[in-house]
């Protein structure tokens, strides 16, 4: 009996994380956080990026170059996490069925698609000093031009079907499958020893991470940058929960006047 | 300004792309919020006046 009672109890507490996919109470929620959540990105983007820019030396190998690293590794860190995060929300919709999950997947695909080009970007612009080439088909390089083409795919897959559910369930489908260039983007570098791209530049290990000198501020700017991931996420998820109510309100008022 | 050197036109360029985009995103995601917000209201202003 102890033990069903645990389990009737843990059921309950699984069952309360899934109330925040009803619509209604994330539309309370996240107008609750909203404004936290823009003063907490504005605040740490601003610290990582002031400080980034115009207070770290130039590095030995990399020169004022190295600069470029508080715009290019926050925006690659967060091309891979929407699209992870897009993964896990799609799971969500295809096991559970909510469409909140859906929805922030969809919202969260431009902002992953502004990251990636961000990424590719900065990145080539950094190659050609350092590479003597603003591209190449290195396979981090590769693996994240794949990613940006399904962000497109993604996006295009959305607005080509009429049915909601059905694009939700198509658009999961190729989340699951983008995922493994996602993958292949972060740890490419890892198992493939050809491409120019250098290894991690950020590590636990204490001996190959970058100095302190650099690392601090850089935490901040990632951590902006994932702050104003989540914003981004949140308005958009409600502008896509608004524009859905709007899309029924307006069948009904069809139906009523037919 | 601190002083870039050489690599001043690959910092500013890399800078500038990113914050240009990032607005430009910030933008969007505003503009398309007030849209679809005050396209709701409009609907849920006509529902309710139909209805009294």
């Amino acid at each position: 009996m102890p033990e069903m009672h645990r389990t009737k109890q843990a059921r309950d507490r699984y069952n309360f994380l899934w109330e925040w996919a009803n619509p209604v109470k994330f539309m309370w929620f996240s107008g609750l956080a909203l404004p936290w959540l823009v003063a907490a990105t504005v605040l740490t983007s601003a610290i990582g990026l002031i400080w980034g820019f115009f207070f770290t030396p130039e590095a030995v190998n990399f020169g004022s170059s190295v600069k470029i690293i508080y715009v290019h590794v926050p925006s690659a860190m967060m091309a891979i996490s929407a699209w992870f995060m897009m993964l896990v929300a799609s799971l969500i919709w295809l096991i559970r069925r909510h469409h909140v999950s859906a929805l922030a997947a969809k919202a969260a695909a431009p902002v992953g698609t502004v990251m990636t080009v961000i990424a590719l970007i900065t990145g080539a612009i950094w190659g050609e000093p350092m590479w003597g080439t603003y591209w190449a088909w290195d396979p981090r390089l590769t693996s994240f031009l794949i990613l940006f083409l399904f962000y497109l795919g993604y996006m295009a897959l959305w607005g080509a079907i009429e049915d909601p559910d059905t694009a939700a369930d198509l658009t999961s489908v190729l989340a699951v499958v983008g995922s493994v260039f996602a993958f292949l983007s972060r740890y490419a570098v890892n198992f493939w020893n050809q491409g120019l791209h250098q290894g991690a530049t950020l590590s636990l290990d204490k001996e190959e991470n970058i100095a302190n000198v650099y690392w601090i501020p850089l935490l901040f700017a990632m951590a902006g940058f994932g702050l104003l991931f989540v914003t981004l996420v949140f308005i958009r998820t409600r502008t896509e929960i608004r524009k859905r109510r709007t899309h029924a309100l307006e069948l009904r008022e069809r139906m009523a006047d037919a | 300004m601190p002083e870039l050197g050489k690599y001043a036109g690959a910092v500013l360029w890399s800078w500038v792309a990113t914050l240009v985009l990032v607005a430009l995103l910030i933008a969007m995601t505003w503009m398309q919020s007030r849209k679809a917000k005050a396209e709701l209201e409009a609907i849920e202003a006509r529902r309710k006046s139909k209805e009294s």
